[in-house]
């Protein structure tokens, strides 16, 4: 799972941390990669890799329609439609019952199988979604390092000024967004054909907030940022489970939610960029007293 | 021929008139000063040139094509390039990468290229840099090439503005008061730094106050005054000229 937040968050991490862009919908292209893997795979009987890159596809066009008008607002207005998007969505997976299996989601999706080998047990999956996670990585690590990565560093940073130097403000953040998506696809078609079963909770606005926190915490514009955010905020619940059951809670779900916003008040208020954004620093500050001294 | 020719440029905002009329030509190899009281419109016709606001109506042709109208990335691409008056360095990156970000147009990266590492990247990459290294060069700031853009002093900024300026490789180029802030060496240095990027077959245009600056370099000067254009010849005219100075003094 830890890995599956890692595509997330890497995604959402390039639209907010780059191309400065919030999105408060992200779990709904998270789920329209599921659905789609999961519908594409049964209902046409193909392969689950043809399903899986059809849902990429499917994905990416449906985040261009949106992106065309979303993106075109700014700041809280971006924020609030994204977030209306993503409840949208979810009632879609709820309510188109014969397609989408209705609230009870959709149950026995086939697993990926490498010729006759199949990816279905705990330790595959393990290394198989692990194995995605780094190509993934690698993937986003060579997007920002790379003239387009300047370009959209330039427009987050100044629009104005990258305008005049030719840049194409509104096609990066397109282009970006779309990108996102893809990746959040990535995520749900893995997450299908490892669970097996899905359904519209999972996918529901809880989860663009957590995603929007993990980019936070972790760091924006820092992909190294994406991956510890996302450590950070999937092996957090396990902890928290261990000491409220020491503790004598029962609901571990409530302290989680405190200890989110907790984190995410004093990540705010102690170190904005992040907490790789804070290792950089300080690495960066120790480099500066050695040379001085 | 002209490189730049416009005619009849009016700026309105709500109401008030920020360019009134006003009409100008600049040649080839040209440097062109625009000079005027606070609030005369100087940057306001900057704005129209590059495409950043878009006029009320008049035409802006630059080459015999009509720019005016199109967007500033449809500009910039054609040879038009402009600096900004409070400096519009990007702040999150170092010196370099602000210089190779306004070659852009040029070097045309792809994501697919840039996410695959596919041929020919690292080449490309490595060609943006050096030339890059070069303009920084050429500005005199290549030690500071790894420095954040924002850690420079102010005067620095505004010559990495130029550096990243020429990178999209203009033909014309409009400097907005590219002296304010700047002390009377660095003025100098400003001043002897446009002279070499006109030697390079630059055209420049600039919005200026400071006075011993355009005397010194500006071919040509076009003073406005309230929107309107009241005069424009060459330097010696334009001290002599009765109209500017009462714009300037009063009467």
């Amino acid at each position: 799972m830890a890995g599956i937040y890692v595509i997330l968050v890497l995604g959402l991490n390039l639209l907010m941390g780059y191309a400065g862009q919030i999105s408060l919908g992200h779990a709904a292209f998270y789920g329209i990669g599921a659905y789609s893997s999961a519908i594409v795979t049964m209902k046409c009987n193909i392969s689950p890799w043809l399903a899986f890159l059809a849902a990429i596809v499917i994905t990416c066009a449906l985040a261009l329609f949106i992106g065309m008008p979303t993106l075109r607002l700014r700041g809280h207005y971006l924020a609030m439609a994204t977030l209306g998007i993503g409840i949208i969505f979810n009632k879609v997976m709820v309510a188109w019952d014969s397609f989408t299996g209705g609230p009870d989601g959709i149950y026995g999706i086939p697993t990926l199988n490498i010729g006759s080998f199949a990816i279905d047990s705990d330790v595959k999956q393990y290394y198989f979604v692990w194995l995605v996670t780094i190509l993934v990585f690698i993937l986003s690590y060579n997007i920002v390092n790379s003239g387009v990565g300047r370009a959209l560093k330039a427009v987050n940073s100044n629009e104005t000024a990258s305008g005049v130097l030719g840049i194409n403000a509104a096609r990066y953040k397109l282009l970006i967004f779309v990108l996102s998506a893809a990746f959040a696809s990535i995520a749900g078609s893995l997450y299908t054909h490892c669970r097996l079963f899905i359904n519209p909770q999972i996918f529901s606005f809880i989860l663009s907030i957590k995603l929007v926190t993990m980019v936070v915490i972790g760091g924006m514009a820092n992909v190294w940022g994406g991956l510890i955010g996302a450590l950070i905020l999937t092996f957090l619940p396990e902890f928290l489970s261990v000491i409220s059951e020491h503790w004598g809670y029962v609901n571990s779900t409530e302290l989680e939610i405190a200890v989110y916003g907790l984190t995410l008040v004093l990540v705010m208020i102690f170190a904005p960029e992040g907490f790789a954004g804070r290792m950089v620093r300080v690495k960066f500050l120790r480099k500066l007293d050695r040379s001085s001294s | 021929m002209p490189i730049l020719e416009a005619s009849n440029l009016r700026k309105e905002f709500d109401g008030l008139i920020a360019v009134d009329d006003v009409s100008f030509t600049v040649d080839s190899d040209e440097i062109v000063a625009i000079i005027g009281p606070n609030g005369a419109g100087k940057t306001t016709i900057f704005n129209l040139l590059s495409g950043v606001l878009k006029a009320t109506s008049g035409v802006v042709k630059y080459n015999g094509q009509v720019i005016s109208g199109l967007k500033p990335y449809q500009i910039t691409p054609l040879g038009v390039v402009r600096t900004f008056q409070n400096v519009g360095l990007f702040q999150n990156m170092t010196a370099l990468e602000n210089v190779m970000t306004g070659h852009h147009t040029r070097a045309k990266p792809r994501v697919l290229t840039a996410a695959m590492r596919l041929p020919g990247f690292f080449q490309k990459e490595q060609a943006t840099m050096e030339y890059a290294m070069r303009l920084l060069d050429f500005v005199g700031l290549e030690e500071k090439a790894n420095l954040m853009a924002g850690q420079l002093p102010y005067g620095q900024q505004r010559l990495l503005e130029i550096a990243r300026a020429l990178a999209t490789e203009p033909k014309l180029l409009l400097l907005d008061e590219p002296a304010a802030g700047l002390n009377l060496k660095e003025t100098a240095e400003l001043s002897r730094l446009i002279r070499r990027i006109q030697r390079q077959g630059v055209t420049i245009i600039l919005v200026e106050h400071d006075m011993r600056l355009v005397m010194e370099i500006a071919d040509r000067i076009i003073v406005l005054d309230r929107g309107q254009k009241i005069a424009e010849g060459t330097p010696e005219e334009i001290r002599s000229d009765q109209r500017v100075i009462v714009a300037y003094l009063g009467e």
